[in-house]
């Protein structure tokens, strides 16, 4: 995990301090420490002069946008209808089963996040899945034991 | 069986011209009254799902008079059972950011956005090394309109457009009120044009092939090809492009597997069309409108299942500002539950219909007006599914 302040101070040089570059900020920050803490948003909002309510009140609109503590991956499963209808259930239990975790939760290695999430755009070759931002599509059970298992080894 | 019956048309993935922004540069080099005029004759109308009229937007933006203005191209594709706007930009990007500044010349903007949406982030890097072409291209044109990627985070509210500029403006994604349309009013209060990925496109073909031509394909109210996303119950999901204006029944014959129930098409917020209905309805703007998704179902689907799924994704991606849809969202869904599990007798379906359409007129924004849809088009065609 990068020290918070100097990873703001890199990201608004970067990005700019305007309001309009706090998206962008908190999307870096979230990607390289997987969420936002409190005190990370409170820096954020001191470095682009706006209030901490304004910070965290955008960062806790987007669902991509943590502000609990995450995994180094995260996964979210898509739940829409088509991969509902094409068997999301079984995936999730198997990712369940592997991980020893459920939907919410965070393996005690702090390694992965399993989460549900709409739609992905990926309803023709459903179920499918992002870790991280890779998308995985045509989901069976097989498939995420190898995928999870290269995962596991990393 | 499935056997061919439509088109297929090969306008959206055709290939690039053999030299790089070819069409671009030639179009740059052309007035904006004769690029408009173009636009106006193809009939083009915005491929989101809204179906404006693309010429009148980019009218209304070039004669507001402004400093500044922008071009933003909306590439949050959210909508349950599309993914053709992905398919598009992975495929032939460049079609995609000519459009683009083709519209910042005819409005005079020097810059222009993608809003793409968090799930699409891992197309970036190909994204970014296409606008590097693009940019030397533009150089070498000497016209100054650059493009920018701007990643969203996970939010389909963020796909309406004045949400989108919110989100752009570092602001919790939620929908202004209309008027002022984006038009005197978008990215930044400036005069903005924002149209679909599909669109952009569009613009690009019609410069190509001539609105006469183009015209050619569809119908008097739906000029044009679309690009559909199948997905469901079929055995050939995928992205298909075809003529707009085509009846549902002979896109079942081709799309569904022999024992399709019912097709919703233009996702969880378009109308779920019974087989009952499939020979009198026509996909476009003089029919069913569609941003492009169509999810067949076939005989083994519960649809109460389907409109549960749907509300729960209304339920989650509500933004919560206004109350009939954050209210109305959770208590049609609470509704529905409590009638199939006997805790309201069926009659409430109909004090849960007049809540759908109460937030069809008081919801702020397109997503609690057209929750709608899919509640009526499911509840009425599907009664005895939501009950027993």
């Amino acid at each position: 995990m990068t020290d918070c302040k100097s990873l703001i101070l890199e990201l608004a040089d970067k990005y700019g301090r305007e309001r309009a570059s706090l998206l962008p900020i908190l999307q870096g920050v979230v990607e390289r420490n997987n969420y936002l803490s409190d005190t990370c948003m409170t820096d954020i909002a001191n470095e682009l002069d706006l209030s901490a309510a304004q910070v965290y009140g955008t960062a806790t609109f987007y669902s991509f946008l943590d502000t609990q503590p995450r995994g180094e991956y995260v996964i979210r499963v898509c739940k829409t209808i088509t991969c509902d209808m094409h068997g999301k259930k079984t995936i999730v239990q198997t990712l369940e089963d592997m991980l020893k975790i459920k939907i919410g939760e965070t393996t005690p290695n702090k390694k992965f996040t399993l989460l549900e999430t709409n739609c992905l755009g990926w309803c023709h070759e459903g179920p499918a899945m992002l870790i991280n931002d890779t998308p995985y599509s045509g989901l069976t059970t097989e498939k995420v034991h190898d995928i999870i298992s290269e995962f596991i080894k990393k | 069986m499935s056997h061919q019956t439509l088109k297929r048309v090969d306008l959206i993935f055709g290939e690039y011209s053999n030299e790089k922004y070819k069409i671009l540069a030639t179009t740059l080099a052309r007035t904006n009254d004769d690029i408009l005029k173009d636009l106006l004759d193809s009939g083009l109308r915005g491929r989101g799902g809204a179906g404006f009229p693309t010429a009148m937007k980019w009218r209304f933006t070039a004669e507001t008079p402004s400093d500044e203005k922008f071009v933003v191209c909306n590439a949050d594709e959210g909508e349950p059972g599309t993914f053709k706007d992905r398919e598009i930009l992975l495929r032939v990007p460049r079609k995609v950011f000519s459009g683009m500044a083709i519209c910042g010349k005819v409005i005079g903007a020097k810059k222009g956005y993608m809003y793409l949406r968090g799930e699409y982030k891992f197309m970036v890097p190909e994204l970014q090394k296409e606008l590097e072409i693009y940019h030397e291209h533009m150089r070498q044109l000497n016209h100054d309109f650059s493009i920018e990627i701007r990643m969203g985070s996970g939010a389909y509210i963020c796909g309406e457009e004045s949400a989108l500029f919110e989100s752009m403006e570092g602001g919790r994604g939620e929908p202004r009120n209309k008027p002022p349309y984006p038009t005197t009013s978008g990215f930044m209060k400036k005069p903005t044009v924002i149209n679909n990925v599909e669109t952009f496109v569009n613009v690009l073909m019609i410069m190509r092939l001539g609105a006469d031509q183009y015209k050619k394909l569809g119908t008097t109210d739906s000029r044009g090809s679309k690009v559909f996303s199948v997905s469901g119950d079929t055995p050939i999901p995928g992205i298909y492009e075809l003529e707009l204006g085509m009846p549902l029944d002979r896109f079942v014959d081709e799309f569904g597997d022999g024992d399709t129930k019912a097709v919703q098409v233009g996702g969880a917020s378009g109308f779920c069309v019974p087989r009952k209905k499939f020979k009198d309805t026509v996909i476009g703007f003089e029919g069913v409108p569609t941003g492009g998704s169509m999810m067949i179902f076939n005989s083994s689907r519960s649809m109460y299942n389907v409109l549960h799924n749907y509300l729960e994704f209304f339920e989650e991606e509500s933004c919560g500002q206004c109350t009939p849809c954050r209210v109305g969202c959770q208590q049609l869904l609470k509704g529905i539950v409590a009638v199939k599990k006997g805790e309201k007798k069926a009659v409430y379906l109909d004090q849960l219909m007049k809540l759908s359409e109460s937030m069809k007129i008081t919801a702020k924004c397109g997503l609690g007006q057209s929750v709608a849809n899919s509640f009526s088009s499911i509840v009425n065609n599907f009664k005895e599914e939501m009950i027993y």
